[in-house]
């Protein structure tokens, strides 16, 4: 349909010449954009009322979607294909970002804002309240409670997860099995902290103290001539250290990975020379490694305490908010659809927004010095 | 270092790393052992029966003698105990246990002696109750059946199929369009929308739920396949694009030059060269992305909600963790169908996953 003879073509005529020649052309490419979004919508409309066995659904919804996808593409840029080539020129780079930049402002952009006019909202968003959630937020006792696990989390899971990541990850360094440790730690990173909830709720599990136990943390505490304990409903708050381990389990093998790549990018003539220089090998570890893989370092902290920050399905699965151990992400979930206080669900939504602020602008920092632009 | 030193460091580095190895799998294995077991063997005894251990066992059951004086103390295989007692359980001097079952008129007496013994009763039967919608007869210990109903895994597989592969196909395809854009076409507002999209990278997607729930539930797009394919897009394309760009904007600048000399179009050049180039990087995010969407469990819950032809494994197995919370058997079965998947592809495919972290991992 457009070889370069039309392009050349376009170019010498004038632009109210080519609307009459070729409008024709641009309204068949507008009307087949057009049918083809109708042929999907009338597709979605289909698959979603259909009584069809859910196999041959879930299948034709995913012809659907990845085909619909390209389809679009293709048919976008059919179009703007047939305009004068000057405009075709301005046009094109729309085809390519504008339905990526639309999906990111429509999911992200707008609702931030959008979630925090509703955070100066009460309840059912009807009348304006101010500050007055935020007040709430920082008063009220079960709040104040929730911050003080997200702290826990943060000091103990973060940490702990950092550290046991450099450990393992210089560790492997020196060893013949580096593999297989490795994959071993880095495992539990493909598994959904909803299935990892069950591997720990049966390590937890407890018994009445007559029956076998079969958690295996209370058989050992039994092996060992203690009574068995309810680890995720007493002890508060350090049940909510139990919780934890599960996060530390899980994002240990992310911090490992990357500490590793960091370690092997050392050269070895200054840790071999620090060697000769009689240094032992902890002097070694902190005087050399860590200042060398000090970027990485803070690359891995900052992902695990946003990660840990977030923490919503360990604490849902585990004791959906009970005995103490509600962190913000779940007073969010709770918030919302157990109390319908949507004016409060999203000053919290908020709150995480700004305690991620400071990396952002990191970020952003750090962006703008690369000036790849 | 002399070469004593060395080994024994040696040993240690692997003896300490072996404990922690050790330490990261139990868990795991505790489980995929446990989901082979029968019902009784796991609601019973520990999964780690299975090894060989010392344990009191049966050896002979004799009935009391008519005669013997139930309420007061007892003789049998020459020691004294009351009923409790004997309940409990009692040892005599040579090393045996002298147990009463059952209750005083028509009990058992037990002898049993402690020896090396294992629990291997190993089924499948787990597996198929779990992935089953339909209902089937469970017999427990005092002989009792009855009829439990299946949770479905199968169909929360299938819907969790249905969920995940567009959710990787479309920001895979949008952000590679998007990062070609950014990195090879000039337009106004390009660099303000880019530092946009770095900006939105840590944005927590709690933000988003609300209000977009809100729009869903007028659109009557909450608990369809499209809602949730679109929210996992929209939450994972700045990761996506900012990958994506990271990798197609170092791309060697000629070989675009040359196409384009050639007369090809963005679109051809996009197509025809880009993609095939950035096949690396096209993976590595898409394994990052799978792993994300197979295992999330907010988004789901928020948009699929209580619909229930839709629900997706995390989904059926907290619920089954909610409501039958102590059926260890079915819920180790069901955990590890749900692990089953992602792990086939992250061991596969390791390389790559390892690679997309490598190149920032900062997710909202």
């Amino acid at each position: 349909m457009n070889n370069p003879m039309d392009l050349t073509d376009v170019n010498r005529t004038s632009p109210s010449r080519w609307i009459t020649q070729n409008l024709g052309r641009l309204l068949l490419a507008l009307a087949v954009l057009v049918m083809v979004f109708y042929a999907l919508w009338q597709g979605f409309i289909f698959l979603r009322n259909t009584d069809a066995p859910r196999m041959v659904v879930a299948l034709m919804a995913v012809l659907w979607g990845g085909g619909g996808i390209c389809l679009l593409y293709l048919v976008l840029n059919k179009l703007v294909e047939q305009l004068p080539a000057a405009w075709a020129h301005q046009a094109q780079p729309y085809v390519f970002v504008a339905p990526a930049i639309l999906l990111v402002a429509y999911f992200l952009a707008v609702p931030t804002i959008r979630t925090l006019i509703a955070s100066l909202m009460n309840r059912d968003g009807s009348t304006f309240v101010g500050l007055h959630n935020y007040l709430t937020v920082f008063t009220d006792k079960a709040m104040l409670m929730t911050f003080r696990n997200n702290l826990l989390w943060i000091i103990f899971g973060a940490s702990l997860t950092v550290i046991l990541g450099l450990l393992i990850a210089t560790l492997a360094d020196r060893s013949r099995f580096e593999a297989l440790a490795k994959s071993i730690i880095f495992m539990p990173m493909a598994i959904s902290l909803v299935a990892s909830g069950v591997i720990w709720k049966f390590i937890y599990a407890v018994r009445e103290v007559s029956d076998p136990q079969i958690g295996l943390l209370n058989a050992v505490i039994i092996a060992l001539g203690g009574q068995p304990q309810a680890w995720i409903a007493q002890l508060q708050p350090w049940n909510n250290l139990f919780l934890i381990l599960i996060l530390i389990w899980m994002q240990t093998g992310y911090a490992m990975v990357l500490f590793s790549a960091a370690i092997k990018g050392i050269p070895d003539e200054i840790m071999e020379a620090a060697r000769v220089d009689g240094a032992n090998e902890a002097q070694v570890f902190f005087q050399i490694t860590i200042p060398s893989i000090m970027g990485t370092l803070i690359a891995v902290s900052t992902t695990v305490v946003i990660f840990t920050l977030k923490i919503f399905d360990v604490v849902i699965v585990m004791t959906g908010g009970q005995y103490g151990t509600e962190v913000i992400a779940t007073q969010f979930y709770n918030q919302y659809f157990v109390y319908r206080n949507f004016g409060l669900g999203s000053t919290l939504a908020i709150l995480l927004l700004i305690a991620v602020v400071p990396v952002m602008i990191y970020n952003l920092r750090e962006f703008n010095k690369r000036e790849v632009f | 270092m002399s070469p004593k030193k060395k080994w024994t460091s040696g040993l240690l580095v692997n003896g300490v790393l072996g404990l922690i190895c050790l330490v990261w799998l139990i868990p795991t294995f505790g489980l995929l052992v446990s989901s082979f077991r029968t019902r009784e063997d796991v609601l019973k005894t520990g999964w780690w029966t299975i090894f060989p251990h010392r344990e009191w066992v049966t050896i002979e059951s004799i009935e009391p003698s008519a005669d013997l004086d139930r309420n007061g103390p007892m003789t049998i295989l020459g020691v004294t105990a009351t009923f409790s007692e004997f309940r409990e359980g009692v040892t005599t001097p040579d090393g045996r246990r002298v147990v009463w079952i059952g209750n005083k008129r028509l009990g058992k007496v037990q002898i049993q002696e402690r020896r090396w013994t294992t629990t291997t009763h190993f089924t499948l039967k787990n597996y198929q109750n779990v992935l089953t919608g339909k209902e089937y007869e469970v017999v427990d210990e005092a002989g009792n059946s009855f009829i439990e109903k299946g949770d479905d895994l199968s169909g929360a597989f299938i819907n969790s199929m249905a969920v995940t592969i567009p959710s990787v196909v479309f920001p895979v395809t949008i952000a590679a369009f998007a990062a070609y854009g950014f990195a090879w076409l000039r337009f106004p507002g390009r660099k303000q929308i880019f530092t946009a999209v770095v900006a939105l990278l840590v944005v927590p997607l709690q933000i988003a739920l609300i209000p977009v729930l809100r729009d869903y539930v007028g659109l009557n797009l909450n608990g369809t396949y499209l809602g949730i394919w679109l929210a996992h897009t929209g939450f994972g394309l700045p990761l996506a694009i900012y990958l994506l760009y990271n990798f197609i904007s170092t791309l060697p600048k000629d070989i675009l030059e040359s196409a384009f000399v050639d007369g090809a179009s963005h679109f051809t050049i996009f197509i025809r060269l880009i993609v095939p180039l950035s096949v690396p990087a096209l993976a590595s995010y898409a394994i990052f992305q799978f792993l994300w969407v197979w295992n999330d469990y907010l988004v789901a819950l928020i948009f699929i909600g209580s619909q229930p032809g839709v629900q997706v494994l995390t989904m059926r197995l907290a619920e089954i963790i909610g409501s039958r919370g102590n059926d260890w058997h079915l819920l180790t079965a069901g955990a590890f169908i749900s692990m089953l998947l992602p792990l086939t592809v992250f061991f596969a495919l390791q390389r790559y996953f390892v690679r997309g972290l490598m190149a920032g991992s900062v997710k909202g």
